[in-house]
């Protein structure tokens, strides 16, 4: 295994290698990055204003979930934790449900119907499994839908991490487990999560193909991401995919990264950002102007302005409905303790 | 009908289970060997190794890959092999088999089955033993029900695994061959939630469930030779817990004991008795009895007899509450 990261885009937005998108695809895919951004940036800014609760911000990963949802059909599954916004977003899941989940509202848990992406896990490291049972339970029932799953660098040091990855081995079940290496769990550098050279390393032990791609490379994510999926369709067991990025702002509102790490590695990875690197070569194809730019940031900042508004307007659960999602029924327990907490 | 004992019963329910293309079962050494209990004996056989299957040794494993496929439209059934295993499972219990209800407003379930051996008295080793209950209870999410017999572990499996939410399945070791019973060879239900009144009386109430049913029929049946009218309720359920029954029991007795083989401080009895005495009080003639395991950790073998709760020491309770 290589432990140089694959690139199809260099940073100056050069491309040095083949890539199945062609240009209306990558446009496509850079007008969602860019929404991504929108969105996060909107919702921090929002979380400062006392808006929503705390929110973990994703800019600087955009490539990686954007390239790797779109590796993926309708009947496959996105099972991510709470900085994947993105990829979850891409299959589906609403910047609403995101938003009201952030205001502090279990409705923004409730998945759309038809679409097939977990709300987010708030633990470390506890949903990858969930993609193995999803992969194989498609597969025992004669579907040949794939789980995708994202974490961070820190969630491979949980015990659970071992386990989704022997279990996705042993029993060759249709997941592709995507890690966002992004340098930093909360003040934590990956050197301090892991003696292994790479993340993408592990997979060996597993008896798995790892994977290391350029995550802030759009189209490297994507091919990558492709190839991992259609393996695990084909039946041929799951892939670890390390993707090399960072996370430019904090690991959450209430996080302060000066505590841990310089502005100098930041400026430095806004060198190699995602979205910019895209645009650069968009612009070189001749398939990029500042209007088309501009119109997608506002459209998507009004039509995000208009649903934290909707979700504010929304009424607060009452002491009733708190008691509503434990149980398809309410056991008599509930029931009493339920016309307890309506009495006040 | 045949005569089984309570693993025959429960090998007869996953038989008739997995004639239900969703249902697979999960869990360490389950397959090949039939499961330490030989509980899952012969199923591997029957119903191949998609169905029935064979896992590394990784409980949370189990448990995590057990709620995918339950997310996903089948209906697994996951063995921890004791009690004193599942806790590495329990932040997947915890944090997310109960939880998916709630996190995603019924848009998604998990109604997946976790099958759990539980209790002292066959002198295991250390972890073998475990009478942990009561912190599955405080999981709010899952259900968590213990039968006593065979009819009722077969019947109790079956609605288990039909529950649209996910349920804690106790299984008594020490029970397991210990009892044998008339089982209907058809699938059958027993509702969960509704406890099992044994005997009626109006003397004294015996709640029990689980690993110590056998206790208190024995118990019952000394203090019903000396002429006392004693109730007896198997709970078979805590999750929902028929509380209902219980509080009519010791309206009718005035006199209640609560026996349970777990450690006693916060243990399931101190609910019972908290119910007992915010519904029951001013019938009662008595202070309430618990007859539990001790707080400490399970003695092993030579020492194991004075950890798990004797018929002498519920017969003596019973009797505190008979003085005048």
């Amino acid at each position: 295994m290589s432990p140089e990261p694959r690139q199809i885009l260099a940073p100056d937005g050069t491309r040095h290698g083949e890539s199945s998108l062609e240009i209306p695809a990558i446009r496509r895919l850079y007008q969602a990055m860019l929404s991504a951004r929108v969105f996060d940036r909107k919702a921090s800014a929002m979380q400062r204003q006392g808006r929503l609760a705390t929110y973990s911000p994703f800019e600087g990963q955009e490539a990686c979930q954007i390239g790797s949802a779109a590796a993926l059909s309708p009947q496959d599954w996105v099972v991510g934790s709470y900085r994947d916004g993105g990829a979850m977003w891409l299959h589906g899941y609403t910047w609403r449900n995101l938003l009201l989940g952030r205001t502090g509202d279990e409705r923004g848990g409730r998945t759309p119907d038809g679409v097939r992406v977990l709300p987010p896990s708030i633990t470390v490291g506890g949903h990858m499994i969930h993609a193995v049972g999803l992969g194989w339970g498609e597969r025992l029932q004669g579907s040949d839908g794939v789980a995708l799953t994202l974490f961070g660098d820190g969630a491979t040091s949980e015990g659970d991490f071992h386990e989704a990855m022997n279990f996705a081995a042993v029993f060759e079940t249709p997941t592709v487990f995507f890690c966002q290496n992004n340098g930093w769990a909360i003040s934590m550098p990956t050197e301090r999560q892991t003696r292994s050279e790479t993340i993408a390393h592990k997979a060996v032990a597993y008896g798995m193909e790892g994977v290391r791609v350029d995550g802030n490379d759009l189209l490297a994510v994507y091919e990558a991401a492709t190839a991992a999926v259609a393996k695990a369709r084909r039946g041929d067991g799951p892939t670890l995919i390390e993707a090399i990025t960072f996370r430019v702002g904090p690991h959450t509102t209430a996080d302060d990264p000066g505590r841990y790490r310089s502005e100098g590695i930041v400026a430095e990875w806004r060198e190699r950002d995602p979205l910019e690197r895209v645009r650069r070569y968009l612009v070189a194809q001749d398939a990029w102007d500042e209007a088309w730019q501009r119109e997608i940031e506002e459209a998507e900042s009004r039509a995000i302005e208009d649903i934290v508004a909707d979700a504010e307007a929304l009424p607060a659960f009452t002491p009733r409905e708190i008691f509503d999602g434990m149980y398809a029924e309410p056991t008599a327990q509930l029931r009493e303790q339920r016309a307890e907490a309506e009495r006040g | 009908m045949a005569e089984l004992n309570i693993a025959q019963a429960l090998n007869a329910a996953l038989s008739s289970a997995l004639e239900d293309d969703r249902v697979v079962l999960l869990g360490e050494d389950v397959g090949t060997t039939g499961g330490v209990f030989r509980v899952t004996d012969g199923l591997l056989q029957k119903y191949g190794p998609d169905r029935v299957i064979d896992t590394p040794v990784a409980e949370s494993g189990i448990v995590g890959a057990a709620f995918g496929m339950a997310v996903g439209g089948m209906r697994p059934i996951a063995e921890m092999q004791f009690m004193g295993f599942s806790y590495p499972a329990f932040d997947q219990i915890i944090n997310h088999v109960a939880r998916i209800r709630n996190r995603s407003q019924g848009r998604f379930t998990a109604p997946l089955v976790i099958r759990i051996p539980y209790g002292a008295g066959i002198g295991a080793a250390e972890h073998h033993s475990e009478s942990a209950e009561a912190i599955y209870v405080q999981a709010p999410g899952v259900k968590v029900v213990v039968p006593a017999t065979p009819y009722d572990a077969k019947g109790m499996l079956l609605a288990a695994l039909d529950d649209p939410d996910p349920v804690i399945f106790l299984e008594p070791i020490r029970l397991y061959r210990s009892i044998k019973q008339e089982v209907p060879d058809e699938a059958y239900r027993v509702p969960l939630g509704v406890a099992a009144h044994l005997r009626q009386g109006r003397d004294v109430s015996l709640i029990g469930y689980g690993s110590m049913m056998r206790e208190v029929n024995a118990a019952a049946d000394i203090l019903a030779a000396e002429g006392v009218s004693v109730d007896v309720i198997d709970l078979r359920s805590l999750v929902p817990f028929d509380a209902e029954m219980v509080i009519d029991s010791a309206q009718r007795t005035g006199r209640v004991v609560v026996v349970q083989e777990a450690p006693r401080s916060a243990g399931f009895a101190a609910e019972v008795v908290a119910q007992v005495q915010e519904k029951a009080l001013y019938s009662l003639n008595a202070p309430v009895e618990r007859v539990t395991g001790y707080d400490i950790v399970v003695p092993l073998r030579r020492a194991e007899k004075h950890f798990v709760p004797s018929v002498a020491r519920v017969v003596a309770a019973a009797r505190r509450t008979l003085e005048p």
